[in-house]
């Protein structure tokens, strides 16, 4: 039961959460499958597993607390049945999805309940409107980058708050809202009273087209530009249109707006602390970057 | 958005070769085919879809020509009857189907040769961004 009391007492311990790290990654399901079926050391996977080591630590080294995981669903939790544009899990407990195969093998994935209510609440309050989910089961979007960051453990060793962001129906919300959204999530994670170490991960991505046929498209020159944007001409990257990314990047590669989600989340002046692209991951450019707030 | 501004935006898609963008419009279309996509992700419609496909198909709102796509697993044609691919590929997973053949089956070359060309840096955008550039 929240009281005055409660309240006050929070306030004067003044140790607010805080964000120490941005993550873009894709969430591709290969290499989640590569992982649980132990086939990271073919040599079809070398070339992208063995990079992973350098940024786990750096992950490890950050000791997040929590990991806001930004990520779409693939028709799994949710269908075209009901499309929130973006919805965020407030349970403690999220499990993997059966998306046809059976769930992935890999541990359930712990939530924080008071972070991610008290972000629903400051971002609608701040004109966000998110879709509240109390229970939702959680895809290779969310599940293959926990792998990415940390391996195979027994338990995650954060605990998450998943962000689902439709791109599947159009149109989905604008890289630019998505990154003013990023904005409200710094700030109501800044506002929570409780001394905290929050990563924001944006998934997806990148260039990409799964259908049709053109299937197969990768846009090496678009996804460098779109990593070096992300350090210090990202105004490029959040004023880019459904169009451009779905033309330059496949009809897949729009999943990249989720991006900005992360990018929104860290200051004007961003740190890279590490980088990996690599052409191809099953159908897919895997790309990913780890950044960190600049320090004056 | 203005009238023209959105039918500006459909031309612009429709320019874009060999995509099929779930607009409003295409998901109208597809939604009972999608919705029996969905349905696969439970192992007890898997189990009878398997048993009797045509039967189990009796259950969703399609169209004879969605019908036939499905059951002939012409994933192309799905896609141009309103599926979405994420959608769509559930009727691969359950035929123990990758997504590379199906990137195969839909451009119209072997699993083998999509995996080569995805190998080999994947399919350039030179030449695949409007129709007008693909036939030049």
């Amino acid at each position: 039961m929240v009281d005055d009391q409660s309240l006050e007492t929070d306030l004067k311990k003044k140790k607010m959460a805080k964000i120490v790290g941005g993550i873009g990654c894709s969430h591709v399901p290969a290499v989640g499958a590569a992982s649980d079926f132990g086939k990271t050391k073919d040599s079809y996977w070398t070339p992208l597993f063995d990079a992973l080591p350098k940024a786990r630590k750096w992950i490890n080294d950050l000791r997040p607390d929590v990991v806001i995981l930004v990520y779409n669903d693939h028709a799994s939790a949710f269908s075209l049945e009901l499309i929130p544009t973006f919805a965020i899990g407030t349970a403690d407990l999220f499990k993997p999805a059966d998306e046809g195969y059976g769930p992935r093998d890999v541990p359930d994935v712990k939530g924080h309940s008071a972070l991610a209510w008290h972000i629903a609440e400051s971002c609608i309050l701040d004109e966000f409107d998110l879709t509240i989910a109390n229970h939702m089961d959680v895809d290779h979007g969310c599940t293959v980058p926990l792998t990415v960051f940390f391996d195979q453990p027994e338990e995650w060793p954060v605990k998450v708050i998943p962000l689902c962001v439709n791109v599947i129906q159009f149109p989905p919300p604008t890289a630019n809202r998505c990154f003013n959204l990023g904005q409200a999530i710094q700030r109501a994670v800044e506002s929570f009273p409780e001394d905290l170490r929050v990563v924001v991960a944006g998934t997806g991505g990148m260039s990409h087209q799964l259908q049709g046929e053109r299937a197969g498209v990768v846009n090496t020159e678009f996804d460098l530009t779109y990593l070096d944007n992300l350090i210090d001409n990202n105004e490029v990257n959040r004023k880019m249109s459904h169009l451009e990314f779905i033309r330059e990047a496949g009809s897949e590669g729009i999943e990249m707006v989720m991006w900005q989600i992360m990018r929104g989340a860290l200051d004007d002046q961003v740190e890279e602390k590490f980088r990996k692209y690599h052409v191809a991951s099953s159908n897919t450019a895997f790309g990913i970057i780890c950044l960190e707030n600049k320090t004056v | 958005m203005t009238y023209k501004e959105k039918v500006a935006l459909r031309k612009a898609f429709n320019d874009i070769p060999g995509t099929y963008v779930l607009t409003p419009e295409h998901s109208q279309k597809g939604y009972g085919l999608n919705m029996f996509c969905m349905s696969l992700n439970k192992e007890e419609n898997r189990a009878k879809f398997r048993e009797n496909e045509a039967e189990y198909l009796k259950g969703y709102k399609l169209t004879d020509e969605q019908r036939d796509a499905i059951l002939s697993r012409d994933y192309l044609r799905c896609l141009q009857l309103g599926g979405n691919i994420y959608y769509v590929f559930k009727i691969a997973i359950f035929d123990r189907r990758s997504m590379q053949y199906v990137g195969g089956k839909m451009s119209g070359v072997t699993e083998e040769e999509f995996r080569d060309m995805m190998l080999s840096g994947g399919r350039s955008i030179i030449g695949n961004r409007s129709k007008e550039e693909k036939n030049g």
